[in-house]
């Protein structure tokens, strides 16, 4: 009976189907982007290194100790040494220090660029990183013992530098001073913040000897821990280390220890929040959607108030009627929600703003609940108001 | 069979009071055949309401087969009309786009039958008024007449104590008049209680008993001599 009064006006039906199969799809959809998001930012900071610990003088990373007085004392080899112990770092698998070239100017013939990030490093920084190679080979150990005068390139500045030409064994001048190209980069692509490919690296004993000068201070020190399970045990060992010769006249920390399973953390809590906010907004178009099925509920009790008396008066319950009319919202919103199921995981197949969605099941079991529940929900009004009209008035109605 | 004592109806209150029906007493025996009479305003809408259980009188009682129907709440009302009453409307109040067939059987959906035995009794139902070919039609595609018998096969599906029959030609033409009063002389002969309310002295010429009412009074009740 409920089929029948579906059927019997299709294309008030189909409209009705329509804000729910909106809703519900919206639903998978939006979740699903919010989740792909995520996943690819996850992805990106994996690339980084989820292993890596980076140390820095200073109190925090994040300008923790801007305000604070500290007795500043900065990062050197010895600190190197000393954290390379198996002894008291054995979780600790490579330590790499870091000396940047701040404002450095890099050109070739006619090409000059000063956006790129130049470092000096060791060998071990390539693991730790995950920095492969494209062509030729990273730095050496025999590189940094011997100061040899050569540079890894980044895939965006061997373009710059040299275009689509084979920039290994062309030489580069970085602030004047004379390089030869002997490796490129595999691409990493961006972070969000910068072109992680556009970068040189160098040996950092030649940086020293050429650009820095030999003040001994290092950037950082970049640690890999043995495994993404030990990078906490990492961390404590490198801050017992560190704290004797680099601390506060309070006693606290001089440096700081930035972790990027953290990191990892915090940004997925933040793209977290970007899905539940995107959630917000879809679920607001299925309540939109329920609302509407309920002024077609109401449309429909109002032009049926004439069949509504003649069912009263053949002997219909006043259950019976609600039923009935329960029973059509049900209806509707059901077939609404399974197709707003199908669009939803249709749409979730291409690529949206840029994200490929990542459809969640819990938001295809939530969206088809809560779209079948709202239907309920919103058909009760009008199923009430059509099984309390009283025959004699319900069949004077014209 | 049915039995109205002192039946008054009264809407609105006080001043603006108007009473529709004052004291009828009615009696109506089981194979009768009863036409109630009288002009617009006389209170026969509002009997035949209270007749059909659509409507509750305000004073008095009506007994329906031994019950006490203004002692009956909603759902014992929609279960009197649905098993002791079959009616008729001037309208025919058939439910639109939905076939002949499905009306007929809607009076059993709500008694809980199956489909098989529905379908059985509908068809029966249909083929006593004439509808037998009609059956998978829609009220649209149907004549007033044949509209009417429709509903006439809808209210004898449950097998009815009384049928009641408000104006149920009023809208037909004098052919389809002519059917429709032929259907309820072969139901009264096979020992159906019917009621009819009409105004049309033709109509009223075919019943046994007339009843005129006016200023909600029974003002005369006479029963025809049968011929055997």
């Amino acid at each position: 009976m409920a089929v029948q009064g579906v059927l019997a006006n299709r294309l008030r039906s189909l409209l009705t189907l329509l804000g729910i199969t909106i809703g519900v799809a919206s639903v998978i959809i939006l979740v699903a982007v919010g989740r792909g998001s995520s996943a690819s930012i996850e992805s990106q900071i994996e690339n980084l290194g989820t292993n890596m610990l980076t140390v820095q003088s200073g109190g925090g990373f994040f300008g923790r100790a801007a305000g604070r007085s500290t007795s500043f004392t900065f990062l050197t080899m010895k600190d190197v040494t000393a954290l390379q112990s198996k002894a008291d770092a054995p979780d600790i698998k490579s330590v790499s220090p870091v000396i940047n070239v701040n404002s450095a100017t890099i050109s070739h013939g006619s090409a000059s660029e000063t956006s790129a990030q130049v470092l000096s490093t060791t060998p071990s920084y390539a693991e730790a990183r995950k920095e492969t190679v494209a062509a030729g080979s990273f730095i050496t150990s025999a590189d940094v013992a011997n100061h040899n005068r050569i540079a890894i390139l980044g895939p965006t500045t061997a373009a710059n530098m040299f275009g689509s030409a084979n920039p290994l064994g062309q030489s580069i001048l970085i602030n004047g001073a004379n390089f030869r190209v002997e490796g490129v980069l595999k691409s990493k692509g961006s972070n969000g913040l910068q072109d992680q490919d556009d970068l040189v690296i160098l040996p950092i004993t030649t940086a020293q000897d050429l650009l820095v000068g030999e003040s001994g201070q290092l950037s950082q020190i970049i640690l890999e821990a043995k495994s993404s399970s030990d990078v906490n045990d990492a961390e404590t060992e490198a801050t017992n280390i560190l704290t004797p010769a680099h601390h506060n006249t309070d006693g606290t920390a001089a440096f700081s220890i930035l972790n990027q399973a953290s990191l990892l953390s915090a940004t997925s809590s933040s793209n977290h929040t970007f899905t539940v906010l995107l959630a917000a907004v879809a679920a607001i178009s299925l309540l939109v959607g329920g609302i509407g099925v309920m002024n077609i509920m109401l449309v429909t009790v109002t032009e049926r108030t004439r069949e509504i008396g003649i069912r009263k008066a053949i002997g219909a319950r006043k259950s019976d009627v609600l039923g009935q009319f329960l029973t059509e919202a049900v209806l509707l919103s059901i077939l609404g929600g399974v197709v707003g199921v199908a669009a939803g995981l249709v749409g979730s197949r291409f690529k949206i703003v840029g994200v490929q969605p990542v459809v969640q099941a819990y938001a295809v079991f939530l969206a088809f609940g809560v779209g079948v529940f709202v239907g309920l929900f919103f058909g009760i009004y009008p199923a009430n108001r059509a099984a309390s009209l009283r025959p004699i008035e319900a069949l004077r109605y014209e | 069979m049915l039995d109205l004592q002192g039946v008054s109806k009264v809407y609105g209150a006080g001043e603006i009071a108007v009473h529709a029906l004052r004291e009828v007493d009615i009696s109506v025996e089981q194979g009768d055949y009863v036409a109630i009479m009288g002009s617009s305003g006389s209170g026969k809408s509002t009997l035949m309401n209270i007749l059909g259980c659509l409507d509750i009188p305000t004073e008095g009682s009506y007994l329906l087969s031994g019950i006490d129907v203004t002692l009956l709440d909603d759902w014992e009302l929609s279960f009197i009309r649905n098993r002791k009453i079959g009616l008729v409307f001037q309208s025919f109040n058939l439910i639109p786009r939905t076939t002949v067939q499905r009306n007929v059987e809607l009076p059993l959906v709500y008694q809980r039958i199956k489909a098989g035995e529905r379908r059985e009794r509908a068809t029966r139902a249909a083929e006593q008024v004439g509808l037998g070919d009609r059956l998978h039609h829609i009220p649209s595609e149907l004549s007033g007449g044949q509209q009417q018998r429709a509903a006439i096969a809808r209210a004898i599906v449950t097998d009815p104590a009384i049928v009641l029959a408000d104006e149920p030609t009023g809208n037909l033409d004098s052919g389809s008049t002519a059917e429709v009063l032929d259907i309820f002389d072969a139901l009264n002969r096979a020992g159906r209680t019917i009621i009819v309310i009409t105004h049309e002295n033709d109509v009223a010429a075919r019943a046994k008993r007339i009843i005129r009412l006016a200023d909600g009074k029974v003002v005369s009740d006479e029963s025809k001599l049968v011929l055997a």
